[in-house]
């Protein structure tokens, strides 16, 4: 990577410094607007990994979400700030089992097949936390506090400043941003690409094909967990509505506006789709007429998957590229 | 647990099996057929149900409401088919996901729109509003009889159409080789908006049927859906065969899942999918009938 002064380079930077600087000037629900877009574009980032490098299309992948969700809210006492370190690490390991527990099993089969098993589990575990009171059944239960991010006493980052809870975010996706770039760009990540193309070649230069695709699964998984975890202490409250398959479905909405196959598209879709989701269920712009916001959202989905395969990046880059 | 009960929770999960059947034949003929997965299928059960409380209220009979229905519901698949899905032959089944699943919007607004949120209790026909008598001290509904028999009846109808007349060898010849089909003179176009409305109006029949014994109720379509997923997956895609043992099983597992472990119930269809999965990968009947 070598950066060059380029007007590309310049508007990204620029870009950056204004969203680093978002939280001094904007107002509260702004930021936390961008924080849930922030938190959004990790998760669809986790699965862009899968759909975009891998070719494997998960329609289960809100389960990483719930999870790690619920997890957060169950960690956190009633009465006092959680330990963020314990909390934390314990979604994370719960993804990373379920990952590997259902990757063996869906990544046995292929494209179709694959779809309807993540979204199966996915359904599972959303059963799970419905119909028993593990979780406080359909109603979900509340985190009161949010976890504490402190070393023995010492408070680092508070959380319940919503600023700082912006940058914390931020610095997330910054993270797991270079980090999915490093790997891709690594002999692992061309080797996914390789998956992708042709998986019968791989396997027959000698690749272990099924503990890549096991791999990238945990992975994405895991990451899908971080933002699930972000997702809850952020607006204090799981319900089985973060696991379910509509979930699954908005993320998967999310990588295709973006444009397939790129991270900062992931990031892009998911900001277009919130923003998009906010505008049109806005009461005090469009009246009444905002609690369809469901049926003008079908309608854009539907007009995405058929005519905008390539995204909303693809209808921008199709001029220069050519 | 009795012998007794043992028989009627049997019963049950034949009857709920069989009704799913009419459900996952209708998704598993429009994939083996078009290639297309339809996440909006459920949808359609939905629409069924809700057809059946409104229109029996209109007609005043329960019979004339259905055969009502079932003519809109022919008629709903042929539009949907030529305004939508017949893009999506052939595409990527990342673009039929998210299409279909955008048209689950659009029908659960419109549900909500024509038909309110409220749950709509449909009567049982007076006509089949009875119990027989299947033991001295064991009754049956006569109502879950006739939903077996509807659906027996459909199933085997399907297999004479598909396996015996001159229709079904052409579907059989398009799922085969569409092209060569279309070279020796069939309108290929026409058989696929037949077979898409075909899948349309058995999961709506479905729902008619169901409606008196389930009722009406919002996003009644997706539980149904998901669990007609599990059957395809288990069944083997595109194999009719393969769906009417994946719904028996799955209605069993669920019916008997809910008597011994209610809170769990919605997980043994789910660990039923998982041990198949395991032994055939590719389903219990790999596209038997191409």
């Amino acid at each position: 990577m070598n950066f060059k002064i380029t007007t590309r380079n310049l508007l990204v930077a620029v870009l950056l410094l204004m969203l680093c600087a978002l939280p001094l000037f904007a107002e509260k629900f702004y930021v936390q607007l961008f924080s849930k877009i922030l938190i959004m574009g990790i998760f669809a980032m986790s699965l862009d990994l899968l759909v975009g490098y891998v070719g494997l299309v998960s329609l289960g992948h809100a389960a990483f979400f719930g999870l790690a969700g619920y997890c957060a809210a169950l960690l956190s006492p009633q009465y006092e700030a959680g330990n963020f370190f314990v909390s934390f690490s314990a979604a994370i390991s719960i993804c990373i089992l379920f990952a590997l527990l259902t990757g063996v099993l869906a990544l046995r089969t292929k494209s179709f097949y694959f779809i309807m098993v993540t979204l199966a589990f996915a359904q599972m575990i959303f059963f799970i936390f419905h119909d028993t009171k593990i979780g406080g059944g359909g109603d979900g239960i509340y985190i009161y506090q949010k976890p504490l991010l402190a070393i023995s006493g010492i408070t680092l980052l508070e959380l319940e400043n919503f600023k700082t809870f912006y940058w914390f975010t931020f610095g997330w996706l910054i993270a797991i941003y270079a980090f999915l770039r490093i790997l891709l760009q690594s002999h692992y990540g061309h080797a996914l690409g390789g998956i992708k193309v042709n998986e019968h070649r791989m396997r027959a230069l000698g690749y272990p094909v099924f503990w890549y695709k096991l791999s990238a699964y945990v992975i994405a998984g895991s990451i899908g967990g971080i933002a699930g975890y972000f997702n809850a202490i952020q607006f204090g409250f799981v319900n089985p509505e973060n696991i379910s398959w509509h979930t699954s479905a908005n993320v998967l909405m999310m990588v295709i506006l973006g444009g397939m196959g790129s991270l900062h598209g992931a990031v892009f879709g998911a900001s277009v789709f919130i923003l998009l989701q906010e505008l049109i269920s806005n009461e005090s712009m469009l009246g009444s007429f905002a609690s369809h916001w469901s049926l003008m959202m079908g309608f854009f989905i539907v007009a995405v998957s058929l005519f905008l395969p390539n995204g909303l990046t693809g209808l921008f880059s199709r001029g220069s590229k050519k | 647990m009795e012998i007794n009960s043992i028989l009627i929770q049997l019963l049950n999960g034949i009857q709920y099996g069989l009704l799913l059947f009419l459900v996952a034949a209708g998704l598993t003929l429009v994939f083996g057929i078009m290639g297309v997965i339809n996440l909006a299928h459920g949808s359609f059960y939905m629409i069924g149900a809700y057809l059946a409380w409104s229109l029996a209220e209109l007609a005043g009979s329960f019979w004339v409401g259905i055969a009502i229905g079932i003519v809109l519901t022919i008629i709903l698949g042929m539009v949907l088919e030529v305004v939508f899905f017949k893009h999506l032959y052939r595409r990527d089944h990342l673009y039929q996901v998210l299409m279909t699943y955008g048209l689950i919007l659009i029908f659960e607004d419109l549900r909500s729109v024509l038909w309110g949120n409220d749950i709509h209790g449909v009567v049982i026909p007076e006509l089949l509003n009875s119990s027989i008598q299947l033991t001295e001290n064991l009754t049956y509904p006569m109502y879950r009889f006739f939903v077996s028999a509807v659906c027996i009846a459909i199933a085997i109808g399907l297999y004479l159409t598909i396996q015996r007349t001159r229709l079904g060898m052409i579907i059989r010849a398009g799922a085969t080789n569409s092209e060569m089909t279309q070279v020796l003179g069939v309108n290929i176009k026409l058989i696929h908006a037949v077979v898409f409305s075909i899948g349309v109006s058995l999961a709506a029949i479905a729902g008619m049927v169901a409606s008196p014994i389930s009722s009406a109720y919002p996003n009644m379509g997706t539980q149904v859906l998901i669990t007609c997923f599990v059957i395809v997956v288990i069944g083997g895609i595109g194999s009719v065969w393969g769906a009417l043992a994946g719904a028996l099983l799955i209605g069993l597992a669920d019916t008997f899942g809910n008597v011994f472990a209610p809170e769990y119930s919605g997980l043994s269809v789910f660990i039923l999918m998982s041990i198949i999965l395991i032994w055939r990968p590719e389903g219990l009947f790999k596209r038997s009938y191409k």
